[in-house]
């Protein structure tokens, strides 16, 4: 009994617990495979600049309209969107580097926001929009991360293909296919689309971690992208579940601790995995050819 | 009609300083051509602007060919991309199956066949990220391959690439001038161009002269070429050729 306790008990006793789980889990599905492709792409801190974009909006709308998941939402993806449209195509327009279109756009959206929430004159609690607030998931945010889940893996099964090929060689992409830019800024949407779909459970800043460290994760075990989706997906399942009844079990805030369980799972891998460091420490023999 | 590639009094180059000026002619259909001339004479621009990758700063290309296959110098692959051999050989069928069609059984058997006529059967599994840079290169002819375009743009094909590979893939090139592809392939060798290429285009930014080989390489052309390759020129004037 005593691992059923240790397990399966806290989410049988309390309703907020599955819900958790269950938001936690389609945040995986959602976030895991969008950050291996930002990795694949070499955009690995990209989310994180997006995150920083979205912040703003999002306040915005908490400063509109309240506590509302409507409200917050709709800021978040106006600003997000806005900011990663205009950078996609800017930089397939000019010379400017996507990473750096990102970064001007969205330090743009950062500064507006400060202005406008400080001219505002209101306290809000920005804390639980950093850090979200997984315990504390209603249905109408259930449903849309779920939602969000699901799109995002309907559009990366349809897109894959599409999707890998801009990874592996944009100049052959574009000669072969017209839609390279539909690739490129879809991908871009979806980005945004999980990580505020995310930020009502992680926060706007830890949602990048249920994003990257999997993808990280998945690279070391594998050198073929379709088994990499599924480790990394695993790997963020296992952390939101540790997560969690790390945080029931020690009284810890529940977000961190999450993202501190992918971010072992890691360091862990980053040591012991068929590419990782284990491997050049401890060489094995050498073939004949 | 039959698919031809024409220029007409083409100019192409970069912030107004033309790196191709005024060219005019037509690449016949089914012709191996080798474009020769020094470095900064406009070649790999000339395939560039073919493949659509650049507009041109003057005149036109009048491409009647339905698809084409673009091999440039540098390319924008990423050589540690976790993909095996065979999937990256496999990239070469979604010019003609698109990016959403069905990859079929046969499909599967040519990029076998291909990488396998390229001289790396037994590599089908490996990343690419442990292939040297010849293994690569044929790699990329075996996509070509996949790729069954009647016009084909190499841009220097065989830089850094030894002997036996070279000769490997010039039989390639020539089974595919002899199934009737027209062919473009950027060369700086001329003893590959005047064995191999039936026809030459000498450019050092000015056209120097078009036609058979054994006409376009001589060593007053040559000298012409090395003449004309004169330092970029920062104060340059307005071109006043009339259009």
């Amino acid at each position: 009994m005593l691992l059923y306790d240790l397990l399966i008990g806290p989410f049988v006793e309390f309703p907020f617990m599955r819900r958790a789980l269950v938001g936690g889990l389609a945040v995986s599905l959602g976030a895991a495979p969008i950050g291996l492709f930002l990795m694949l792409r070499r955009m690995s801190l990209i989310g994180d600049a997006m995150a920083h974009a979205i912040l703003p909006g999002a306040a915005l709308g908490f400063l509109i309209g309240g506590l509302s998941l409507g409200a917050m939402t709709i800021g978040g993806l106006v600003a997000g969107f806005s900011v990663a449209l205009l950078a996609g195509a800017i930089s397939r327009a000019t010379l400017v580097k996507e990473d750096m279109a990102l970064a001007a756009f969205y330090l743009l959206s950062l500064a507006t926001g400060v202005l406008i929430l400080s001219g505002a004159k209101t306290n809000i609690d920005v804390l639980s929009l950093l850090f979200g607030s997984i315990l504390a998931l209603d249905d109408p945010t259930l449903l849309l991360i779920v939602s969000v889940a699901s799109l995002t893996m309907a559009a990366l099964a349809m897109g894959y293909r599409g999707l890998l090929l801009e990874c592996l060689d944009p100049g052959f992409a574009a000669g072969v296919s017209r839609h390279g830019a539909l690739f490129h800024l879809g991908f871009l949407a979806l980005v945004v689309l999980n990580l505020v779909a995310g930020f009502h459970a992680l926060g706007t800043l830890l949602v990048v971690g249920i994003m990257m460290l999997p993808a990280g994760t998945a690279r070391l075990w594998s050198d073929d992208v379709t088994a990499m989706l599924g480790i990394a997906v695993l790997a963020a399942m296992v952390s939101n579940f540790t997560g969690l009844l790390i945080s029931y079990h020690f009284g810890l805030a529940s977000g961190p601790a999450i993202i501190l369980v992918a971010g072992l799972v890691y360091v862990a891998s980053l040591i012991v995995a068929p590419l990782g460091l284990m491997r050049r420490l401890m060489p094995r023999r050498h073939l004949e050819a | 009609m039959v698919p031809s590639l024409a220029f007409h009094d083409l100019t192409l180059g970069y912030d107004r300083h033309p790196a191709v000026h005024h060219l005019d002619g037509v690449v016949k259909a089914a012709s191996l051509l080798a474009v020769v001339g020094p470095n900064g004479g406009g070649k790999s621009t000339l395939l560039k602007g073919i493949a659509g990758r650049i507009e041109p700063l003057g005149g036109s290309i009048e491409n009647r060919f339905p698809s084409l296959a673009y091999m440039p110098q540098i390319g924008d692959l990423s050589r540690d991309f976790p993909v095996s051999v065979y999937d990256l050989a496999l990239t070469g069928l979604c010019s003609r199956r698109g990016i959403f069609g069905r990859i079929s059984r046969s499909d599967r058997d040519r990029a076998y066949e291909a990488i396998a006529r390229v001289g790396l059967d037994g590599f089908e599994d490996r990343s690419i990220r442990t292939l040297s840079g010849g293994q690569l290169q044929r790699l990329l002819f075996a996509r070509l391959m996949l790729q069954d375009a009647p016009l084909i743009l190499l841009d220097e094909p065989f830089a850094a690439i030894d002997q036996r590979t070279i000769a490997d893939l010039l039989v390639i090139i020539e089974n595919w001038h002899a199934e009737g592809r027209t062919i473009l392939c950027v060369l700086h060798d001329f003893e590959v161009v005047r064995q191999h290429f039936p026809d030459s285009l000498l450019v050092a930014r000015e056209p120097i002269a078009w036609g058979p080989t054994a006409t376009v390489l001589t060593e007053a052309n040559l000298a012409r070429a090395r003449a004309m390759s004169e330092a970029f020129d920062r104060e340059a004037a307005f071109c006043e050729r009339a259009a």
